[in-house]
């Protein structure tokens, strides 16, 4: 949690100058008191999403585009009234495509947040800020890709810069697929705290059958415990059914100012509190002083304290799982479960559509498609409007979700019925 | 980055910098060395420009004794690159140097021995022509 500071922010120049600069302003916690600027500052006014497929037969930028436009007209918006855009990096796809494609006259702000999976819910905040401020209304965050037709995905990671170090030093040992990089954690997690391939099931297994009523995910078919554990092992101790799809497909959500809520087609869904947080040595896991930790140990508390809520008071989780391991130890970083106690708590059935945190209600990554969590996104917004179908969470007011990316870059988004 | 020769079934090469030269040519002469600050004589590991603790760009070059504890490892059973596709299942081992750093370096022993703390020494294997990497087998 911040910390409030005794010291005015005016004084920090000071202790700048009268100090050995071992640390930037030591002491002296970034704060301006509690980081309520962005609380209630903007809604998600609309979300949607192609058809998520392992080959779509389209170009990238046509899948952003039909997603793009299930977003505004959920929103009941026009293309045109797009002022604002933060695509995703470097996948191929500028705001300059959405100028032309949409007819936009002038837009306003744009963006690029590169967080890998964190990118999406980094990118609402980036359009909060820019929708407070004043500079722009409505903010298209649209993701597409052809992940699974298009070329593997580990490929465009390889020469992505912050996987420089990795390429150069890692990569010639045989450590560069993101499963191989994150194995380590998961193996350490396991050995510190007893954390178990079983538990991991458990993940694969819930989130599945959620998948199954989704209508939208690409697995469909029922899995059990012992499916999970006769699946082959991929990198120790991930096997198959740990691992996320590769998908072809797309996803957009549209955030607008808060003052826009009334005059949208749907109940909008305000956002309570937003943070990204990025974890020590970001480009190298190996180097990572805690290995366990991740960038959402550091923002999920700024985000609770944003909002205002507890982990108590959350109905529904959407949470990034590009690895069943990953969720587990999110779970523990968001405050669901101590650090450690991530397996057991999945494990109490806690997380099933009946438990008492629903997860991933939409099958996630694992079994509905590799949106890079921006499925994520729209699945909270449906739940908190009721438009979850039969996977819906009776009486779901205030939701979280949480994108996870690159090395262990976190992010995480409250939101909750406007 | 570029440098990597991914349409060929040879083993990926490092694309070597000013900053990390040193470290791969040591490697070539079998000995493991580590960046440290000229300044403040914090280690750190993978080699980069700068000093995170004060800044000073001067860098030298210490040689590890080579000897460290298992911080953790993974078994690698897919090949995710055409070039390790022979070598599957092949272990890695991350591991915690008295230096202060971590290597991730291939495991030269049972998987079944590997466990939190278990204490191994570093050993050299030339894989190419110009690159040496380093592997860990158990410190008896």
């Amino acid at each position: 949690m911040l910390v409030a500071s005794h010291v005015p922010v005016n004084g920090a120049p000071l202790m700048l100058v009268s100090i050995a600069p071992r640390r930037y302003l030591p002491g002296i916690p970034f704060t301006r008191g509690r980081a309520m600027s962005l609380h209630k500052s903007g809604v998600i006014s609309g979300v949607g999403e192609t058809r998520y497929s392992k080959v779509s037969g389209q170009s990238v930028l046509a899948l952003h585009l039909e997603a793009s436009l299930a977003a505004i007209a959920d929103a009941g918006l026009s293309p045109r009234d797009i002022d604002g855009l933060i695509p995703y990096g470097g996948i191929g796809v500028v705001a300059e495509d959405f100028i032309t494609n949409f007819g936009i006259e002038d837009l306003r702000f744009s963006a690029h947040t590169p967080l890998g999976g964190a990118s999406p819910i980094a990118a609402v905040q980036c359009a909060l800020a820019a929708v407070s401020a004043g500079i722009c209304r409505h903010v298209l965050v649209p993701i597409a890709r052809n992940g699974s037709s298009g070329g593997r995905i580990q490929e465009a990671v390889e020469q992505m810069p912050q996987f420089a170090a990795c390429a150069e030093f890692e990569l010639p040992v045989g450590a560069f697929a993101p499963a191989q990089l994150y194995a380590p954690m998961a193996r350490r997690h396991m050995e510190l705290y007893g954390t178990t391939s079983l538990h991991f099931a458990e993940v694969a297994v819930s989130t599945r059958h959620n998948a199954i009523l989704n209508g939208r995910a690409m697995m469909t078919k029922p899995m059990t415990v012992e499916d999970h554990q006769a699946s082959r092992m991929i990198a120790d101790p991930f096997r198959l059914f740990d691992c996320s799809l590769e998908s072809d497909g797309g996803a957009a959500v549209v955030v607008s100012r808060a003052d826009c809520a009334r005059d949208l087609r749907k109940p909008a869904v305000m956002v309570l509190g937003i943070a990204e947080g990025h974890p020590d040595s970001p480009s190298a896991i190996s180097q990572r002083q805690d290995m366990v930790g991740i960038g959402l140990d550091k923002c999920a508390p700024r985000a609770f304290e944003m909002a205002g809520v507890t982990p108590d008071d959350i109905d529904v989780a959407e949470i990034y799982d590009c690895f069943t391991y990953v969720v587990i130890r999110q779970l523990e970083a968001l405050g669901f479960c101590k650090r450690g106690e991530g397996g057991p708590f999945v494990a109490s059935g806690a997380i099933r559509l009946d438990g008492r945190l629903p997860v991933n209600t939409h099958g996630g990554l694992l079994s509905q498609g590799h949106i890079a969590g921006m499925n994520h996104i729209v699945e909270l917004v449906r739940q908190l409007r009721g438009e979850a179908g039969r996977a819906q969470v009776a009486n779901a007011e205030v939701g979280l979700v949480t994108g996870y990316g690159d090395m262990g870059d976190g992010s995480v988004a409250i939101l909750a019925r406007a | 980055m570029s440098g990597f020769a991914h349409e060929l079934p040879g083993r990926p090469l490092p694309a070597i910098t000013p900053e990390s030269k040193p470290y791969w040519d040591a490697l070539n002469e079998h000995r493991l060395v580590f960046q440290a600050c000229a300044d403040c004589g914090t280690v750190r590991h993978y080699p980069r420009p700068l000093c995170a603790e004060c800044f000073s760009l001067r860098v030298e070059w210490v040689e590890s004794r080579g000897r460290g504890t298992v911080h953790s490892w993974t078994v690698a059973h897919h090949p995710f690159h055409l070039a390790f596709k022979g070598l599957v299942p092949y272990a890695l081992v991350t591991v915690d140097m008295p230096e202060g750093v971590r290597v991730q370096a291939p495991w030269r022993g049972e998987v079944a021995t590997l466990k939190l703390g278990l204490p191994v020494r570093v050993v050299f294997e030339r894989v190419a022509p110009s690159l040496t990497l380093p592997a860990f087998v158990r410190d008896i």
